[in-house]
């Protein structure tokens, strides 16, 4: 079941809050590389599959090895671990009081020790990155929603992770903003970045993902390529599911 | 009116009194600015301890808070001015006002810092540890530069309330501006020296409110 050279590899996980079981043993596995996006029905477990993968949730039980460390044991340096985890949230959460490119270094400064100077550099090459070179001393306020979801993609972006996972990056943007965004994670993707992606952006799952997997009720009902998952889903759920989308 | 300027304006008085006015105000401006600076960094060093929300450490918080805002201040300190004593801790009036003031002011300032705290999302917290930053990190350079400058208003107000109960060391032979006064009214069978040292007052906090309500315009834009 496990694989050895998964960059993010997830067995029997499980997680309940109270009465409440929210994930009933997920078994995932993630290639180098490889961008996996993650759909169901709201409630059905999604984000807290994410927010496990770098501990934000407290598993009850299971196996979170991510490059081969796992998350789980109590020997892990679990903030070193998520430096390597890049994550971005529906909501942005970019810090209000600090400028963009403060954003972006805090972490660079704080957690790796980085000086100014240098941390200044990584910085700004993150922020042109994601197409925000001429914002670096703008406040998170001063910016569009897209423009704020980039920034906090370039914050994630600048500590080298070895694997980024991406909470419904888009749903809280006005629709003409998603693009520039989808952009930015596609530019990721052809960079070579590891990536899981929570969203209802079926046309870019169609386009970019290399597997879709379908989560309902806190269980994978059933994975395989976009085409597949999409063309030719399997399961009842799946298709009611996706119809809803369509209609 | 003779009789009012004899009362409350009396040159002679004003001059020989004056001088012991002054030094009130320098014993004053001393134990205010002690109260003001140990009063909120307590305050804001029991706030973050309470962020760690260790149930017993945070029960112990509250009852200090809860405690210290409730009891008036004179009462406390004449219990530790004329109470401790008993116990074989005895410590000068200054000390026991600047040590009391320091904690009713940590205590109100803890609740003011703790509820800034609280106002800032989850959503902050998640994004600054989700980068690796540790939980003081996070409490250090995201939450708490937040959450103290929605503070401003109401711990500027709590404080220029509380240093102004430095005139309760009277009662325990502070010679700050009230006892000065008290004093002089005595010796001199005049009021003259009670004016003198209200508008000393007022020469020192009219200021002090004046520096919070700058502080407030300048910490105003921060939910920007
Ligand atoms: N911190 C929490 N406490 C209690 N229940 C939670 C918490 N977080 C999520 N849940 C519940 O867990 C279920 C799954 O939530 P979530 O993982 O956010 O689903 P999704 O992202 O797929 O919409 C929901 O029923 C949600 O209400
Ligand atoms: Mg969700």
């Amino acid at each position: 079941m496990s694989d050895r050279n998964a960059m993010l590899d997830v067995a029997g996980l499980r997680k309940s809050f109270g009465s409440l079981e929210v994930l009933r043993g997920i078994d995932l596995s993630v290639a180098p590389q490889e961008l996996v996006f993650v759909i169901g029905p709201s409630g059905s477990g999604k984000s807290t599959l994410l927010r496990c993968c770098n501990r934000l949730e407290e598993p009850d039980e299971g196996s979170i090895r991510v490059d081969g460390v796992e998350l789980l044991d109590p020997k892990t340096d679990i903030n070193a671990m998520r430096r390597r985890i890049g994550m971005v949230f529906q909501s942005f959460n970019l810090y209000p009081h600090m400028t963009v490119l403060s954003n972006v270094t805090l972490a660079l400064r704080k957690a790796l020790g980085k000086g100014r100077a240098e941390a200044r550099e990584i910085g700004e090459a993150a922020l042109a990155r994601v197409g925000l070179a001429d914002k670096v001393d703008a406040y998170p306020a001063q910016l569009s929603g897209g423009q704020q979801q980039r920034a906090a993609i370039a914050r994630a972006v600048a500590l080298e992770p070895k694997i980024m996972l991406f909470d419904e990056p888009t749903s809280a943007l006005d629709p003409e903003l998603v693009g520039s965004v989808l952009a930015v994670m596609r530019e990721l993707r052809e960079a070579g970045m590891t990536m899981v992606v929570v969203s209802h952006e079926m046309r870019f799952a169609r386009d970019a993902a290399d597997r879709v997997v379908f989560m309902d009720h806190g269980a994978i009902v059933e994975q395989g390529p976009p085409e597949q998952v999409f063309g030719a889903p399997e399961h009842a759920r799946t298709r009611s599911f996706l119809a809803d989308f369509a209609a | 009116m003779d009789r009012f300027a004899d009362a409350f304006l009396n040159p002679a008085v004003i001059e020989k009194y004056l001088p012991d006015i002054l030094r009130g105000m320098l014993v004053t401006i001393e134990v205010a600015a002690a109260v003001v600076v140990t009063g909120v960094l307590a305050g804001l060093l029991l706030a973050s301890a309470r962020s760690f929300r260790i149930r017993p450490v945070n029960a112990l918080i509250v009852l200090f808070v809860d405690v210290f805002r409730a009891l008036p201040p004179l009462v406390i300190i004449l219990i530790a001015y004329f109470g401790l004593p008993n116990v074989g801790i005895s410590l000068s009036g200054f000390t026991v006002l600047w040590l009391v003031l320091s904690l009713v002011l940590a205590a109100f300032a803890e609740e003011i810092f703790w509820s800034g705290i609280l106002s800032i999302r989850k959503g902050q917290w998640e994004a600054a540890r989700s980068t690796g930053l540790g939980f003081l990190q996070t409490l250090a350079w995201v939450i708490l530069p937040q959450a103290v400058r929605m503070t401003v208003p109401p711990l500027t107000n709590r404080t220029i309330a509380i240093t102004k109960n430095t005139a309760l060391g009277a009662v325990i032979g502070v010679p700050e501006i009230l006892m000065q006064a008290q004093t002089a009214q005595s010796f001199s069978g005049n009021a003259t020296p009670l004016l003198i040292g209200s508008l000393a007052y007022v020469a020192l906090f009219v200021p002090v409110v004046a520096v919070g309500r700058w502080l407030e315009t300048r910490f105003a834009w921060g939910r920007a």
